[in-house]
């Protein structure tokens, strides 16, 4: 029990370090104008992804052996489902904006 | 006598059993919350140039404001977790205080949020003054509400822990309220990478 106890309050602190320095990466890069271009929204969103990826599995606790497999087919789902739409309004309204440009 | 504690052991069990699915019901409404999310996301990065000739995000963001949510957002978190371990060693003295921090954490950055819509609205940068702004306003005040109501949550837990203790249903929804608060931690990792950041570049 003490044991496990200790193991969560070590992957809680792990996954708040590894917060802390995936929002200051790229905090820094554009406070002090470090890179320009496409390049620092790469950076952004490779922080951004690796950062939800690090809060599911150090806040939420997701992983492929405890956790239930409607609970990973829903996230699943859900990112599928946001792609499709999220993916496809870009997809359109850029198409829209280039031609009207 | 061994039929009742057969009995109570009966009735334990189904409890787990039915507080498990709801955790699992409150999955499903946290999934459709993020869809929700991602589509406030995808109307903010189509109007995010449309500034009508108005202030633009150059002019109204401060990356050091935006910081300083950020940070009190990912310390609530941490704090909601050493609420969650304190649970799981039965000190409900330590939830309290935890869930506590966490409360204060959570109502500090509700208050840096209406600061900065209240100065933005000062200086004629309300939601009606374009498609930027509304859906500004739209994805980061449905976020704000979002916390407003999971620091709700936290006050109704915190009560119940110190009126019934920690028992299995109050934990249940101390974990489920936990994933709420972690979810929205997760969203505002989004706010501040979609909006903030390019905002300001």
């Amino acid at each position: 029990m003490h044991h496990s106890a200790e193991r969560s309050l070590s992957t809680y602190l792990t996954g708040f370090a590894l917060a802390v320095v995936l929002t200051a990466i790229p905090f820094a890069l554009v406070w002090g104008g470090l890179l320009t271009g496409p390049a620092v929204y790469v950076v952004i969103a490779v922080a951004a992804v690796i950062q939800v990826v690090v809060h599911l599995v150090f806040f939420l606790h997701m992983n492929f052996k405890s956790t239930p497999g409607e609970n990973l087919f829903f996230l699943g789902f859900a990112a599928v489902l946001i792609c499709i739409m999220v993916g496809g309004s870009l997809w359109i309204m850029m198409d829209l904006h280039h031609r009207m440009m | 006598m061994s039929e009742t504690a057969l009995n109570s052991e009966l009735l334990e069990h189904e409890e787990k059993k039915s507080l498990e699915s709801r955790e699992f019901g409150f999955w499903v409404y946290l999934m459709t919350d993020a869809v929700i999310f991602a589509l406030l996301f995808a109307s903010y990065v189509v109007l995010s140039k449309n500034s009508a000739a108005g202030p633009t995000s150059r002019d109204l963001f401060d990356l050091g404001h935006t910081a300083g949510e950020t940070a009190l957002l990912l310390l609530s978190s941490l704090t909601f977790g050493l609420a969650t371990i304190a649970m799981t060693s039965d000190q409900a003295g330590r939830v309290v205080q935890w869930l506590f921090v966490t409360l204060i954490l959570g109502l500090g950055f509700l208050a840096m949020e209406m600061l900065e819509f209240h100065g933005m609205i000062a200086q004629g940068a309300g939601p009606g003054t374009s498609g930027f702004l509304s859906a500004f306003f739209t994805l980061v005040g449905t976020h704000g509400l979002h916390v407003a109501f999971g620091a709700i949550g936290i006050c109704v837990v915190i009560g119940q822990v110190l009126v019934k203790g920690l028992t299995l249903p109050v934990r249940s929804r101390l974990v489920r309220l936990g994933l709420f608060w972690h979810f929205l931690d997760i969203v505002w990792i989004g706010i501040f990478s979609v909006v903030y950041l390019p905002g300001v570049m």
